[in-house]
């Protein structure tokens, strides 16, 4: 009788595998192990064969191609149709995305598709007692961590990027890949036009972050934050009015409904700490605050909270550190 | 030639999630305990759909699944110059997931009769998971369109927009379609006075489960027809964060060597 597993998709950028599905193979290897499963892999898109190994490498013990021209594009109903049927056929357990846009926006067509459940954007999976997957989530802004069960099966879940840990690579490492291919896919109602603009900054990537709030009196003043940011071989971020008022482009907002980050420093500099804004950056590694109001949310949230007048501490930090690192 | 297009926009109503407060005990949320509003995201769809409305004639359709008190946010939706809008009310559909959810709202949108675009927030506030819109053009057999923040061209056949999934792309639909949106596509109008004492007197169409029978089975909404479960809610805790305050010179000091010991290892 043939095994039961978890299938795991591997989003792809181009011709490149996303980084969030090795970590979801990771996470799946780990629960196969106490569930008694196979880790299933499924790669879809153009010229995209030669990538399967990898996704062995990193965990999978079969993947599944589908390297076909009607799969270039990010086209969300030729690649559901696929994997609907895919999932038909080999009935995982478990199917796993990541929750990146295009995964949050394909996911729940597959899960209406297969009538099933589905948890959006889990920060961790644990098996419970009983043996049963929990699913866990922010809800409620961030403001919640709900726990949840699926009663239907597959269990479909999105998982954010970088909350689970990335595995360790092994060339020597053996499984099957399966080159699949199909005849008939639905693609008609929606076309993908092409790329109008790319991701200026990889927020979710950086491990340091100086972000800066409406404590900003003036857009040019971004420059002491971006220096600081230089110094320290991180990115600016910025809470939400900033990039209303036009100051900087929207690749740079941190928080609900901006990027998720988790850098090993965050700077707040002159933000609230609004439940919008944290929902973005609350599991930091370690957080510092600079607000004039002592009385500011954000220290609630902080390691190290400054009260001080953004314009005054920031450079005479940004010349501490450049004297330092010059010793 | 056809006139007009049918727009229909999805609307739910959320507690204020700033003040809103939460049981530990029972996982549940309080929403008593603070104010009620529309989901900020879905009066970005709304004014898309007012906008084209406008351009190409047609008419604007609100519908929310909630308890009795969402009326309020469609009535807001009518004096911003929807043309008819339904709630969907009924403790058979209470305690529903997003599968649950989109099934009833599918429902009552073949219910309806013929549309050509329907209009979603990116997400809710509170169920946080953009998953209803996508669920529903699945549930209908239409093409979707997720994060979109732009609307390039819209004529009567296709609709041209940009989304927004970090690098931005350019996609053409067949209508009939659904859209996500995000904030980013528009600036919400505010209804005037004169709309507002309009739409009080004006109607909020009732549905209950029943008149949804004919297009679902009824044990697939609410909680019943739920495939997922929250078992337990955790408030996720600061207390770990350190918490220090630091002022003054002293202040530079200390997280310069923070800064220089445990980030840049030095
Ligand atoms: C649906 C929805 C989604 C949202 N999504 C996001 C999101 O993704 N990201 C986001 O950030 N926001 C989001 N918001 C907005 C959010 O609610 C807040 O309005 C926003 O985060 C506040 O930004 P801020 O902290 O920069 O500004 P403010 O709240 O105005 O805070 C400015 C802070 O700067 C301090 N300050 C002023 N001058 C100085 C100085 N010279 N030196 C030091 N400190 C100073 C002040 O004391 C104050 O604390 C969202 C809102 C909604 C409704
Ligand atoms: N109960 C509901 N009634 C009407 N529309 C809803 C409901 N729940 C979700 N939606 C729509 O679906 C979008 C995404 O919601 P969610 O999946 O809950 O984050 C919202 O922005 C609304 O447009």
């Amino acid at each position: 009788m043939s095994r039961r597993g978890i299938l795991v998709y591997a989003e792809t950028i181009g011709s490149e595998i996303h980084p969030v599905t090795f970590e979801l193979i990771g996470k799946a290897r780990e629960l196969a192990e106490k569930l008694d499963l196979e880790v299933w892999s499924t790669i879809l898109g153009y010229g995209i064969a030669d990538k399967a190994a990898e996704l062995i490498y990193h965990g999978a013990d079969k993947v599944y191609v589908y390297d076909d021209e009607r799969l270039r594009d990010l086209n969300v109903i030729a690649h559901k149709s696929v994997l609907v049927e895919l999932a038909k056929e080999i009935e995982p357990e478990i199917f796993l995305l990541g929750a990146t846009p295009w995964g949050r926006s394909l996911a729940p067509r597959i899960a209406a598709a297969l009538d099933t459940g589905l948890t959006a954007d889990c920060i961790d999976l644990q098996i419970d007692k009983d043996g049963e997957l929990l699913q866990i989530r922010p809800a409620f802004t961030g403001n919640i961590l709900a726990h949840i069960k699926t009663s239907s099966r597959p269990i479909m879940a999105t998982i954010r990027y970088r909350v689970m840990k990335m595995p360790q690579r092994d060339p020597s490492r053996k499984g099957e890949i399966i080159i699949r291919k199909f005849n008939d896919v639905d693609c008609d109602g929606i076309k993908c036009l092409g790329k109008v603009s790319e991701r200026r900054i990889n927020l979710a990537d950086a491990e340091v972050v100086v972000a800066g709030g409406r404590g900003l009196k003036k857009k040019e003043d971004l420059v002491l934050l971006e220096e600081l940011a230089n110094l320290l071989g991180g990115v600016v971020g910025v809470s939400r009015p900033l990039v209303e008022e036009g100051w900087i482009s929207k690749d740079h907002q941190v928080g609900f409904s901006g990027n998720v980050v988790k850098p090993k420093l965050y700077i707040a500099c002159g933000i609230s700490g609004s439940p919008q804004h944290l929902a973005g950056m609350r599991d930091s590694g370690m957080i510092i605050a600079v607000n004039s109001d002592p009385s500011a949310p954000i220290f609630r949230h902080a390691d190290y909270g400054v009260v001080a007048d953004l314009y005054e501490f920031i450079p005479k930090l940004i010349l501490l550190l450049k004297n330092r690192k010059e010793m | 030639m056809r006139l007009g297009l049918r727009i229909i926009v999805l609307i739910k109503q959320v507690p204020d999630i700033e003040k809103v407060r939460f049981d530990v005990e029972t996982g549940r949320i309080d929403r008593s305990s603070a104010p009620a509003e529309t989901n900020p995201f879905d009066l970005h769809a709304l004014e898309a759909g007012l906008q084209i409305k406008e351009k190409l004639g047609g008419s604007v359709t609100v519908i929310s699944m909630s308890p009795r008190q969402a009326e309020s946010s469609l009535k807001d939706a009518l004096a911003r110059g929807a043309d008819r809008a339904i709630l969907l009310t009924d403790t058979r559909l209470a305690g529903a997931d997003t599968i649950a959810t989109a099934k009833a709202l599918a429902a009552a949108i073949r219910k309806l009769g013929e549309f050509d675009l329907i209009l979603c927030g990116e997400k809710t506030v509170d169920g946080d998971t953009g998953q209803v819109g996508p669920e529903v053009a699945e549930l209908l057999g239409i093409p979707h369109a997720a994060y979109v923040c732009e609307i390039r061209e819209i004529t009567h056949e296709w609709i041209k927009v940009v989304s927004d999934m970090g690098d931005k792309y350019l996609y053409e639909l067949k209508l009939p379609a659904l859209l996500t949106v995000t904030r980013e596509l528009n600036s919400p109008r505010l209804p005037t006075l004169k709309d507002l004492l309009r739409a009080k007197r004006s109607q909020v169409e009732v549905w209950t489960a029943d008149d949804l029978s004919e297009y679902v089975p009824l044990d697939q909404l609410g909680f019943q027809g739920s495939k997922t479960r929250v078992v337990k809610v955790v408030i996720p805790s600061t207390e770990h964060r350190r918490g220090i305050m630091l002022r003054g010179d002293e202040a530079v000091e200390k997280i310069g060597m923070i800064i220089l010991s445990e980030v840049l290892g030095k």
